[in-house]
Formats: C-alpha cells, sequence, structure tokens
C-alpha cells in the first residue's frame, strides 16, 4: 500500500481479475438461485419447452403444497431434537476433555490426542453396518437416542480437538489473579474463563450442529420408519413419492428450499466464527 | 459443577505437579465413554464379523461359525470388488484433485481482487458450502434432468442435440455428473482454508519478488506453494479421505434412475451388502479393507503433522 507506483501498475489486471470473480460467483451461486427459481413457479411453466431464469409470475404455492402434506413439521421437529442432544452433550462432553489435555500433563496425554485424531479419520461409511446391528439389538433403530450416540461419537473428536485450542488459550493465571483478588473458585471460572471461551464453544456448537443437521448415512440406516424421519430422509422421501408418475419439480424444489434455506441464513451468520475456529482448530496441530 | 472441579483442579495441577491426580481421566471418561460404545465396540464387532460367517441365516438366530479370512477370501476373488474398489479410488483421485486446483484457483482470486468483488465471491462460496447435501443433491438432479433439466436445453440450443439425452445411464457421464456436484460443494472449503493460509503471506515479500522480476507463475510456485503447503496438505488429505466414501451423492443419483451395479462406489456397495441383502460378513470385511485404506491414508498424515510439530 506504500507502493503508489506498483498499485498502479496493477490496476488493469485487477479490473480484469474482478470480472471473472464476479463471473465465477454468479456461476457458483447458480444452482442455488436456480432452487429458489423453480420453487416459485408453477409447475406449468417448469413443463414448458423454454425455461423462465426469472420467477415473474410466482408464487409461493408449491412451498403452501408442500406444507399441507402435513410430513414436514413433524421431520423438523425430529432434525430439531436429534441436532439439540447432539450439540448439547457433545459440547459438555468435548469440553470436559479439552480442558483435559489441555490444562493437564498426565500419563496417556499423547496417546489419546492421537487417538482423537485417528478417529477424525474413520470414515462413517465404515461403520455403519455394525452401528445399525448394535442399535438394533439395543432396540434403539428408529430412536432419537440411537442417531444421537452415534452423532457425538462422530463429532466428539473434531469438538475436542476446536476446544482444545481455544482453552490453551486462556492462561490458568488469569483464574488465579481474580483469586487473589477475592473470588471464589468457581466465580474465578465463570467471570474470567468461561467469557472468554465462549467464541469456541460458539464454533464447535456451530460444527456439531451443521453435522447433526445435514447428516444422511446414519441417519438412512437407523431411522428407518416414516414417522422418525430427518429432514434429509424427508427429502429424499418427498423427491421418492414425487417421482412416481413426473416429478413434480416445483414441489420438490419448494421442499429443497425448506430444508436448505434455514441452514444458509444461520451459516451466513455464524460462519466468520466457524472458519476461525476451523482453522485454529487444523492449522495450530 | 464440572467448571468447578476442573478449575479446582488446574490450581492443584500447578501447586503440586507430581503426584497421581485422577482430576483429568475423569474429565475424559464421557467422551471416552461414547467414542469406545459407538464405535469401539462396532468396530470390534466388525472386525469380529468379517472373520465370521454371517448372512440371512445368521440373522434368524443361527450361530455364526469362524470362517478365518474366508470372506475376504471371496471378498477379493470377486472381480465385482475390485471394479467398485478401482471405480472408487479413480473417482476420489479425480475429485481430490480438481477440487484443491480449482479451491487454490479461487483462493488466489478471493486474494488478488478488490473488496466488494471478493465479498460477492466469498458469499458465493458460502452459499455452495451451506447447502445441506441433499439439497444440493435434488437441485442438481433437476438441472441435469433428462426431459426438462437446465443443462439438456442449453446443449441443445447450443446446436448440440442433447433432447431428452439421460446422464445418469451410461456409468462415465454418471460419474461426470457426480463430479460436477462433489467439486462444487467440497471447492468452498478448500477455497477459503487456502485463503486463510494466503493472507499469512507479507505483501512485502510479494512485492519484493515482483521488483526482482519474478512472474507471477514464479512467484506462486516459489513462494506462496511453499507458505501455504501445511494448509495444502491438510485439505488435500481431506479431500481424499471425504471422497473415498462418497455416499449420499452415489445413492442420490442411482435413485434419480441409474443402474446401480455399474455405478456403485465403496459406500453405496457396503450399503448394498449388508443393508440390502444382510450379507453382513462380506459388509463387514469390505468395511475393514475401506478402513484400513483410510488408516493407511491418515497414518500418513499424522505422521507428516506431527513432523512439522516439532
Amino acid at each position: 500500500m506504500s507502493h503508489p507506483t506498483i498499485r498502479r501498475r496493477f490496476r488493469p489486471g485487477r479490473a480484469v481479475l474482478s470480472a471473472v470473480a464476479i463471473l465465477v460467483a454468479m456461476g457458483w451461486a447458480f444452482p442455488v438461485y436456480w432452487m429458489l427459481n423453480s420453487a416459485l413457479l408453477p409447475n406449468s411453466v417448469l413443463t414448458s419447452t423454454t425455461p423462465r431464469f426469472w420467477p415473474s409470475g410466482g408464487s409461493l404455492d408449491n412451498f403452501a403444497a408442500v406444507l399441507s402434506q402435513g410430513s414436514f413439521l413433524p421431520a423438523l421437529g425430529m432434525s430439531a431434537a436429534i441436532t439439540l442432544t447432539t450439540v448439547a452433550v457433545c459440547l459438555l462432553f468435548a469440553f470436559l476433555a479439552a480442558l483435559a489435555i489441555s490444562r493437564f500433563k498426565f500419563r496417556g496425554r499423547t496417546s489419546f490426542v492421537l487417538a482423537v485424531l485417528f478417529i477424525q479419520m474413520l470414515p462413517a461409511e465404515g461403520l455403519f453396518i455394525a452401528q445399525y446391528k448394535m442399535m438394533s439389538t439395543l432396540n434403539l433403530l428408529n430412536s432419537v437416542i440411537g442417531v444421537s450416540i452415534i452423532y457425538i461419537a462422530a463429532v466428539v473428536p473434531f469438538t475436542i480437538w476446536m476446544l482444545r485450542g481455544f482453552v490453551a488459550g486462556v492462561p490458568a493465571e488469569l483464574e488465579e489473579a481474580a483469586m487473589v483478588d477475592g473470588c471464589s473458585r468457581t466465580q474465578a471460572f465463570f467471570r474470567i474463563t468461561f467469557p472468554l471461551l465462549a467464541p469456541g464453544l460458539v464454533a464447535s456448537g456451530v460444527y456439531a450442529f451443521l453435522q447433526a443437521w445435514n447428516e444422511f448415512t446414519v441417519a438412512l440406516v437407523i431411522l428407518q420408519k416414516d414417522e422418525y424421519r430427518t429432514l434429509p430422509l424427508w427429502l429424499r422421501g418427498f423427491v421418492q413419492a414425487s417421482a412416481t408418475r413426473e416429478t413434480d419439480w416445483g414441489q420438490v424444489m419448494a421442499a429443497s428450499t425448506l430444508v436448505a434455506v434455514p441452514v444458509i441464513i444461520f451459516f451466513l451468520i455464524v460462519q466468520g466464527r466457524l472458519t476461525s475456529g476451523l482453522v485454529a482448530g487444523a492449522v495450530k496441530g | 459443577m464440572s467448571a468447578t472441579s476442573s478449575a479446582t483442579a488446574a490450581n492443584r495441577a500447578t501447586a503440586r505437579p507430581r503426584r497421581f491426580r485422577p482430576a483429568p481421566y475423569l474429565l475424559l471418561i464421557p467422551s471416552v465413554a461414547v467414542l469406545l460404545f459407538a464405535l469401539g465396540y462396532p468396530l470390534y464387532w466388525q472386525v469380529l464379523t468379517s472373520l465370521q460367517k454371517f448372512g440371512l441365516a445368521q440373522q434368524f438366530g443361527k450361530p455364526p461359525a469362524f470362517v478365518g479370512l474366508e470372506n475376504y477370501r471371496q471378498l477379493f476373488s470377486d472381480p465385482q470388488t475390485w471394479a467398485v474398489v478401482g471405480r472408487s479410488i479413480a473417482f476420489c483421485l479425480t475429485n481430490a484433485i480438481i477440487t484443491v486446483v480449482l479451491g487454490v484457483l479461487i483462493a488466489l482470486l478471493m486474494n488478488a481482487v478488490g473488496k466488494v468483488a471478493r465479498l460477492i465471491l466469498q458469499i458465493s462460496m458460502l452459499l455452495a458450502w451451506a447447502m445441506p447435501v441433499i439439497a444440493v443433491m435434488t437441485v442438481w438432479i433437476w438441472v441435469f434432468d433428462w426431459r426438462r433439466g437446465l443443462v439438456n436445453w442449453l446443449l441443445t440450443n447450443l446446436g448440440l442435440d442433447f433432447t431428452n439425452h439421460n446422464w445418469l445411464e451410461q456409468p462415465l457421464s454418471f460419474y461426470f455428473v457426480a463430479t460436477v456436484i462433489v467439486v462444487w460443494m467440497s471447492v468452498p472449503f478448500v477455497a477459503f482454508s487456502i485463503y486463510a493460509g494466503l493472507t499469512q503471506i507479507s505483501e512485502e515479500i510479494m512485492e519484493a519478488a515482483a521488483l526482482d522480476g519474478a512472474g507471477s507463475v514464479k512467484r506462486f510456485f516459489a513462494i506462496i506453494v511453499p507458505m501455504i503447503r501445511p494448509v495444502l496438505m491438510i485439505v488435500g488429505l481431506l479431500q481424499v479421505i471425504w471422497d473415498l466414501r462418497v455416499f449420499a451423492q452415489i445413492r442420490m443419483l442411482q435413485d434419480a434412475g441409474a443402474p446401480t451395479s455399474s455405478t456403485d462406489l465403496l459406500g453405496t456397495y457396503i450399503y448394498r451388502l449388508g443393508v440390502g441383502s444382510s450379507d453382513f460378513a462380506m459388509a463387514s470385511a469390505l468395511s475393514i479393507f475401506v478402513l484400513l485404506l483410510t488408516l493407511a491414508l491418515s497414518a500418513f498424515y499424522v505422521v507428516h503433522l506431527m513432523k512439522e510439530d516439532s
């Protein structure tokens, strides 16, 4: 910035690059736009020979039709129950473990950290057969608890990893100083350390939320009854049901929008924290 | 409650470091318990089952017989298995390479343009990143729909006859569609990670190199690549591991009308063997193979990470 000559020399290239960037952006976002556009258009327009690129004459009829079928809200409830359970339990467990590995030196610490790293790499697709058998033996198929347990185990290693960096970033001396100033240990923890950990808890909570909310494979295997479908399973069922003769794309796109838009809005709000948390966990190794 | 005890423990740790303290182990119990229960036990069951005969009869109570490595022998003497393994590895490498290359290019673009263009680019990347995989699949299947899809309409209007062309019928074009989708949804993560790495590079170094006459290609390979190598390694390996086991994408495309026998990858093949035809022994043996493959890849990664750390 302190070299105006260099900046000026780069300018024409910059304009071209900006144009390229905006073109790439438009192309990349197009499928999302196309989903919204199709969701707003009536089927008579979608089945005509020329596509309409702008939702003129659009309406919310497709959304009304999807919602009136009555299966969306139960699926939403199921997704909410599983996700909340996963996020809450996962944060608690990971927080305790992160405290252990960043505030204590103990025998087995390194092996635990290595194990956490390895477990992160275990593919869900390599274990779901055994998990399905286990849940069926324990009578936990088609239950919030059964799915949540698997999600917690899948997400906890990474949240430990993320939180570890944040806990290590708060020096224990801060608490001790507060105690010298007359705080009790509990007060010192909740007034000093906890607020400093909040960004880390939010970041790992968001990560757990997105994983649980969007998960498909385990849900497909464990939740086999229609009444217990999560939103991803509901959407798949909706697409299949709609495809009996010729797919009602307007309604299918409205259903997709219903599943996607809440996540997208949530994600856009919190993404700054998520990416900084991801980078903190991954890069600080 | 937990918070109090941990704060107490932390203080005691600084005071008396030598004695055995149960606190860290107590703090680890919940995580270790859930991991052992939901991952450890299934893993154990899977190893055991892969060494047994465990089919439909065993489902109905017949005790499984120990057969040693017979399942593995049978599995890997079946050309179908090798076809699936080969396809999966080819698919995985193709997707990982395309994703990383595009991710790096887009990260460089983010770094090179002004604020407004960067923001627009980042928002579009975030949209693709945030979409739930099932919603992603539904949209793309609509875009590639054989009767009314946008792609066929576009190509036909460009003068190629793609009227009623079914993209999912032939394995090669099926994988082309799958690749477009997987790459589309994985690039944002790579782009943001690399961009985070790029912002760490000081502008002075780049300007000095430019003044010394290094062209942009030379600057890229001599300065940028070495500096973002750690991030590049991590995202590259994560892509390989993730792409090795794509399931939802392939499954949904098969739902949309593709012949399964010629389009199965490892994930969907395990599902078909296990949940589909109740051959849990075979499904377990194949799962163990996938786990070993993944573990080999991640061991490489962990060793590398440790080396860089010390």
